[in-house]
């Protein structure tokens, strides 16, 4: 009896939703890309995707002193998507202290799960580009795993190829169609909302289009497009600008932010130093997602501005 | 006894930097090397000890209502001669300090020393104070730099600790990496703190 009567105060409304659930369907939506690059990079792929969550992991578990090390899930998908984000060759002990470092750095020393400002796989990532800049920008061709440059850098290559994922380019982010599988699985279930990718790929693509693309109409379009398929957006805007943690709440936040991450990253990209800027563009805008959320927080009902 | 812990105060447990968190600029910006660290800290410690002792002995002529002008009269003259002995003696560091010589005037542990003990304490207490705030600031900036530079170079105090084969962790010379191994030994001293019961 006193099982089924239990008094409480409120929230009332329970869900079989918990942070371990949400963070084992991310893991499934992220599977199809992780394969991709496994399929696509060879051993190296995989090393890399297993060493990256067996670290972030362990040093989950040694912080929160548990013997659990899957835990609440939040670290693997940590240490999978830091290492989906990685050059597909790299030395175990880059992968290795990016696991430690996006949990240590990127989320523990704000308070843990929840707490944080920053996405900790991007801030490992921009902590290891910042440290070892050379293993970082070190692109492979898929299968034969020849040194190249991405397409952002001007290697040239076909839409198909683009789509499919068979470019050099980080572990996990060449494979638009496996990202987009894995992303529309979130959609469906419910864990991020349409309008941060929404309004990043569609940012990216606007700015990709009129700005510094050539020719008639066909080609200014398939400049946009290119600029969608190639280097990280898909990636960074189905699974890193969603982070539940370090995105706005608000409906009009997200739009906003999804807006914001798409300008931050076309500007780095066609104005900036670096081909490709999804990595700081999410960053920044993590930072001022606290403001946008302040910005756009729903007045209660009758409620007068000053 | 007094005098004992008007010295040590400054070294742990009102330690400028991992206490206080006094005087962050150049904590932040000279630290890429132990070495830097170093001279920035004994050069501090320089004015501090002098700037200390002036103060002290004019507490009772300095006018309480223009008494911050006085004081940063007071520490810019020792600035500037400390700038001048560096730039004369040690060539070699003044250019790689640069603008945080001249930058000392305004270290806010000088003035806050000035403001809350050398104007109200006696002279040999004052330069006590001065010495060991000095003295803890030095070491936080060398420990700092020794962290950084090790971890951002494989050295310290360019002797190689790490070997040939060290891949460096270059943020750590950088600096978002002094902030960030600020921040870890800041928390670090506080474990200490509350272990040591130093509250």
């Amino acid at each position: 009896m006193e099982t089924k009567l239990v008094v409480s105060s409120s929230p009332h409304i329970r869900a079989s939703q918990s942070i371990r659930s949400v963070m084992i369907d991310v893991l499934v939506a992220l599977f199809p890309a992780a394969l991709a690059g496994v399929i696509f990079f060879r051993w190296g792929g995989f090393l890399t995707i297993i060493l990256g969550m067996l670290s972030a992991m362990v040093t989950e578990a040694i912080i929160l002193r548990k013997k659990n090390i899957f835990g609440d899930g939040s670290a693997a998908v940590t240490g999978l998507l830091l290492a989906l984000v990685l050059p597909p060759i790299v030395p175990w002990w880059l992968v290795v202290i990016g696991g430690a470092v996006a949990i240590t750095i990127g989320k523990h020393v704000f308070g843990g799960i929840g707490n944080n400002i920053f996405n900790p796989a991007l801030t490992a990532r921009a902590i290891l580009t910042l440290s070892w800049v050379g293993y970082m920008v070190h692109w492979v061709r898929p299968i034969d795993l020849a040194t190249s440059a991405t397409p952002l850098a001007g290697a040239s290559t076909s839409f198909y190829n683009l789509f499919v994922g068979a470019i050099p380019g980080s572990l996990g982010e060449t494979s638009a169609f496996a990202l987009i599988l894995g992303g529309g699985w979130l959609l469906y279930k419910g864990h991020i909302d349409w309008r941060i990718p929404g309004g990043y790929i569609g940012t990216v693509f606007v700015m990709g289009t009129l700005l510094k693309s050539s020719g008639n109409l066909a080609g200014m379009l398939s400049a946009g497009i290119f600029h969608v398929l190639a280097g990280g957006v898909m990636l960074g805007a189905l699974f890193m600008a969603t982070d539940m943690v370090t995105s706005p709440v608000t409906p009009r936040g997200k739009l906003i932010f999804g807006i914001g991450c798409g300008v931050m990253t076309m500007l780095i990209r066609l104005y900036g130093v670096f081909p490709e800027g999804v990595t700081f563009a999410i960053l920044l805008m993590n930072a001022v997602t606290p403001l946008i959320d302040k910005l756009t927080m729903p007045r209660k009902y009758g409620e007068v501005t000053s | 006894m007094s005098l004992m812990n008007d010295f040590s105060k400054g070294l742990v447990k009102e330690n400028p930097v991992f206490r206080l968190v006094l005087g962050m600029c150049p904590t932040l910006a000279v630290t890429g090397l132990a070495i830097n660290g170093l001279g920035m800290g004994l050069s501090t410690t320089a004015v501090l000890l002098s700037s200390n002792l002036v103060i002290s002995v004019l507490r009772k002529a300095i006018p309480e209502k223009i008494r911050i002008p006085c004081f940063i009269i007071i520490i810019a003259t020792f600035v500037t001669i400390v700038d001048m002995l560096l730039k004369a003696y040690q060539p070699a560091l003044h250019s790689q300090l640069g603008i945080f010589v001249p930058l000392i005037v305004v270290n806010c542990i000088i003035l806050g020393r000035a403001e809350a003990f050398a104007s109200k304490y006696p002279v040999v207490n004052s330069m006590v104070d001065g010495l060991g705030m000095g003295l803890g600031f030095t070491l936080s900036l060398t420990l700092l730099g020794a962290v950084r530079e090790l971890l951002g170079n494989g050295t310290i105090f360019s002797a190689n600790i790490m070997g040939a084969g060290y891949q460096p962790f270059r943020i750590f010379s950088f600096p978002p990496g002094a902030f960030i191994a600020l921040g870890l030994m800041m928390a670090g001293m506080n474990i200490l703190a509350k272990k040591f019961k130093l509250e």
